[in-house]
């Protein structure tokens, strides 16, 4: 079995694809891409919150007033396009703010004067722009029917049954989690990646080089020599976990995360534990791969299969980011689900729950357990043994 | 010694029939060839010598261990060349022998002995540390052979072990069995080449479609068929020329 398993990793040690593929991308993949993601979003949201609002505003000299309010807020006023709608739709203009002709006359009659904000809310950050617009027309809505009711001798404070405040108790922490629900996935998907090649090569690839058929002929139970296989699998599984880990420890050091007012805990302490929580995983992926490629009968066979297999983990990220909802027990027990939640409790800096901990462990190395005997029994069927009859 | 009696296989529930009744024994210190046409249901016979299929019925001996119960057993004692010889193509041909070394069991200092005997009996030197990614047939061959063969058995099965080599490793494989004889080891080999049988083996088992069509010495064979030459005589045991002429 060691001698198995020794020889498996010197095999693919010696073959520089697999380095590169398992190694190298398998690891370095999910932390670009989860950087380059996170710092785009980041300074997207920074832009927008800071930036001077410009407003192209139609009919500005029907309501100098309100325009003049505009300015004094900082909004820069602008030239309206020949095409107002026209202009929004093309995406020249985000949001433009059209005061009627009749603005006036209702303004004097005491009649609630009309502007309209033009805008296709579809797009995806001009609810932002549309709340900023309003927000300001708002202020400036108070402000005039506070003077109107001093003026008939009424005080302001009656209009105003109910002062409602937001207490935002989200810690940088907790808000970082939003921003983060892919990195569990990101996280998973490096077993997957680093087991797929060794399940393939130890297994369909033993098949297509014809060397399974005199492997077996050893005085070995057949068992042993799958375990062999799948220690092997699992060790190349767990390096690129780890290397992973490391990786997007040194990722998050680049981040804009102060900007983005959220922390991102993920240092070595949360990276260890990340791996305590995902090893089970690895298994698991390594036993999966394992048994699907040994029903191929050639390298290219089997990949075809793996490329359905590595959408598995892919799900509980998903359903996350719909429901993002907080971890519950029952969550922990299901293999894949429960590190997702629980990766997430670490990254927002929440204390550790050892029985979650257990739980996911526990459950998912039981699957995984499963799923690896499975394989230890495949190599008793001629028809995985034989290349042809 | 190898002991077969009424040895039956088939696949496709029942719907192929295979090997079907084949009995056979195979003597210490000879050469048996099994000679038969493609498909004969050769290598099915081996496969179930060697433990990797089981029969439906009939039973085998192997060195009076009964390969069905005892594996592991078996498997030690039998070096087998199957007709499939893939080797790692990223490992050393040393590599190669040394994994199949270390699977049996053998120590450290026994593997390097019997790799330096297998280099000399089958002239390796040249290519034994090279990574066997291009190597010829006859160089697969001869690692496939030292590999099976690296804990010394005493029972020796090769399935078609000439095919696809040149002229001169055959030559070279014919004189490495017969010393394999010499030493009182039990070899049976597959084949379907009749040339190879004469020149090799003592004993001859026509095998065709399932069955054993005839058993005994070259010299047997030729007085029963009542025939000049071997290659007459074959083709009239069997019944038909077909397959053997490959």
């Amino acid at each position: 079995m060691n001698a198995v398993f020794l020889k498996e990793l010197l095999d693919n040690f010696r073959d520089r694809r697999v380095i590169l593929n398992t190694l190298v991308i398998g690891p370095l993949m999910g932390p670009v891409i989860f950087a380059v993601m996170i710092s785009f979003m980041a300074s997207q949201a920074a832009e927008r919150a800071e930036s001077q609002l410009e407003l192209p505003v139609i009919g500005a000299e029907n309501a100098p007033n309100l325009i003049g309010f505009l300015e004094r807020q900082g909004v820069l006023i602008e030239e309206p396009p020949e095409e107002p709608e026209a202009a929004v739709r093309a995406e020249d203009e985000e949001v433009i703010l059209r005061v009627g002709p009749d603005f006036a006359e209702d303004w004097e009659a005491g009649r609630p004067a009309t502007v309209e904000i033009i805008a296709d809310q579809s797009r995806r950050y001009t609810g932002t722009t549309i709340s900023r617009v309003r927000s300001y027309l708002n202020g400036y809505s108070q402000q005039i029917s506070q003077l109107r009711l001093q003026l008939r001798g009424v005080h302001p404070e009656i209009t105003r049954p109910i002062n409602a405040t937001v207490t935002d108790l989200s810690t940088p922490e907790s808000r970082g989690g939003a921003v983060l629900a892919f990195l569990p996935y990101f996280i998973l998907i490096t077993v997957f990646m680093g087991s797929m090649h060794m399940a393939i090569d130890t297994t369909a690839g033993e098949r297509e080089r014809k060397s399974l058929e005199p492997l077996l002929i050893n005085p070995l139970p057949r068992w042993q020599i799958m375990t062999g296989k799948l220690c092997a699998t699992t060790f190349f599984a767990l390096a690129t976990l780890g290397l992973g880990l490391v990786a997007f420890v040194y990722a998050m050091g680049f981040l804009p995360v102060a900007a983005m007012d959220v922390a991102l805990n993920l240092d070595f302490r949360v990276a260890g534990l990340a791996f305590l929580l995902v090893a089970p995983a690895a298994l698991l992926a390594a036993a999966l791969l394992t048994i699907l490629a040994s029903f191929a009968k050639s390298f290219r066979e089997a990949q075809s299969y793996m490329g359905m297999v590595v959408l598995i983990p892919m799900i509980p990220s998903f359903w996350i980011l719909i429901d993002p909802s907080r971890a519950e027990t029952w969550m922990t027990l299901i293999p894949l689900l429960s590190q997702n939640v629980l990766i997430l409790e670490l990254v927002r800096g929440e204390a550790v729950n050892w029985a979650w901990f257990g739980l996911s462990i526990g459950t998912t190395a039981a699957v995984a357990g499963i799923l690896a005997a499975v394989a230890g029994t495949l190599y008793n069927r001629p028809k995985l043994i034989f290349t042809s009859g | 010694m190898i002991e077969a009696n009424n040895l039956r296989k088939t696949f496709n529930s029942g719907k192929v029939v295979a090997v079907d009744n084949v009995s056979f024994a195979a003597r210490d210190g000879e050469i048996t060839g099994l000679l038969g046409p493609n498909g004969a249901g050769k290598t099915t016979t081996l496969r179930m010598l060697y433990t990797l299929l089981s029969p439906d019925s009939g039973h085998m001996r192997i060195d009076g261990i009964d390969p069905q119960e005892q594996p592991l057993s078996i498997k030690r004692a039998l070096g087998v060349v199957p007709d499939s010889r893939g080797l790692y193509d990223r490992l050393t041909a040393r590599e190669n022998i040394r994994y199949y070394g270390k699977l049996h069991g053998l120590g450290k200092a026994d593997i390097a002995r019997r790799i330096d005997e297998m280099v000399e009996i089958l002239d390796m030197s040249e290519f034994i540390d090279r990574r066997t990614t291009g190597f010829s047939q006859g160089q697969r061959v001869k690692v496939a052979i030292a590999r099976a063969l690296i804990h010394d058995p005493r029972t020796v099965l090769l399935d078609e072990p000439s095919n696809g080599l040149d002229v001169m490793t055959t030559r070279a494989l014919r004189e490495f069995l017969r010393q394999l004889k010499a030493k009182g080891c039990c070899v049976v080999l597959s084949t379907h080449i009749m040339q190879e049988v004469a020149a090799l083996c003592d004993r001859i088992v026509i095998i065709a479609d399932g069955k054993v069509a005839a058993e005994g010495t070259a010299d047997q064979l030729l007085a029963r068929s009542g025939e000049p030459n071997l290659e007459d005589a074959f083709v009239k045991l069997i019944g038909s020329a077909e397959g053997l002429l490959a």
